[in-house]
């Protein structure tokens, strides 16, 4: 009887996790001696990528003809995917910073 | 006209490069410490330079990050000589690299428009060379105090960074 019932209990939760819809996260991109780390990130739409600038240079996440953040040194800035798709990019003040996002639908 | 160019780009190139090989002595510490700071004020004059006469936006957005970074690198340079007690020294590299800097600034001085933003920019890219071939092959070998070395490395990614940007912008302006 007890046994059945924590079955039942662990069923229940089982499903609650297959039917709750993935809750976007946020991803930190830490900058350190101008590198991104972790180079490459796997998301999907929704989610927030967090730049976090440890180095005393202002850097940029930019895609070439697409969107670029300005990461002022010392500080963080983030932003939100609203497109699927691998997109590289890199820092428009030091283009030998190099990094790629793969975002899932 | 074109082989005047490349002469002229020749002996600018010759010139920059002479102030290292003069240093062919391995350099003590508080000596590369006074080399990788004036090289960095350096760039900054000319990034005034260029901020001053250029009126071309992209010559001048570069200038813009040259002059914000290597303030920034120099100050890191500055708390760091601080921190280890070290005083830097001048040397004859450094009066080399800072005549050699007078006289392309003079030459720079004279130059307007298309003419002035060519010249600055192909002189960045050179710059940027000589000095991150410096670094590669005598500063930071010859730096003894970790802390040093470490942030001449760091700064070598900088300026490396710079010599590709400086690259991007001099093939937008042909």
């Amino acid at each position: 009887m007890k046994a059945g019932a924590l079955i039942r209990l662990s069923w229940l939760a089982a499903l609650a996790l297959t039917v709750a819809p993935a809750a976007a996260a946020t991803i930190e991109v830490t900058i350190d001696k101008l590198v991104f780390s972790p180079a490459t990130v796997d998301a999907k739409i929704g989610d927030t990528i967090e730049w976090v600038n440890k180095d005393v240079i202002a850097h940029t996440a930019t895609v070439k003809g697409g969107w670029e953040v300005m990461i002022a040194p010392k500080k963080s800035a983030s932003l939100t995917l609203k497109a699927a798709g691998a997109v590289n990019y890199f820092c428009r003040f030091h283009p030998n910073m190099k990094g790629r996002l793969v975002v899932a639908p | 006209m074109f082989t005047r160019y490349t002469t002229g780009l020749a002996a600018l190139l010759f010139v920059s490069a002479a102030p290292f090989a003069q240093a062919a002595d391995k350099p003590t510490d508080p000596q590369i410490a006074h080399i990788a700071y004036t090289a960095g004020v350096l760039d900054v004059e000319a990034a005034k330079l260029a901020i001053k006469t250029s009126k071309n936006k992209e010559v001048v957005a570069f200038a813009k990050d040259m002059e914000r970074d290597h303030e920034a690198v120099n100050k890191q340079a500055l708390d760091l000589v601080k921190k280890l007690k070290v005083k830097p020294e001048d040397n004859a590299t450094s009066q080399a690299l800072s005549k050699a800097a007078e006289e392309e600034r003079a030459k720079l001085a004279k130059l307007k428009g298309a003419a002035f933003d060519k010249a600055y920019i192909e002189n960045e890219v050179a710059y940027h060379k000589q000095v991150n071939g410096a670094l590669e092959t005598l500063l930071i070998p010859s730096a003894s105090n970790a802390e040093l070395k470490s942030l001449l490395e760091t700064g070598l990614k900088i300026f490396q960074g710079h010599e590709q940007h400086a690259e991007h912008v001099a093939g937008m302006l042909k």
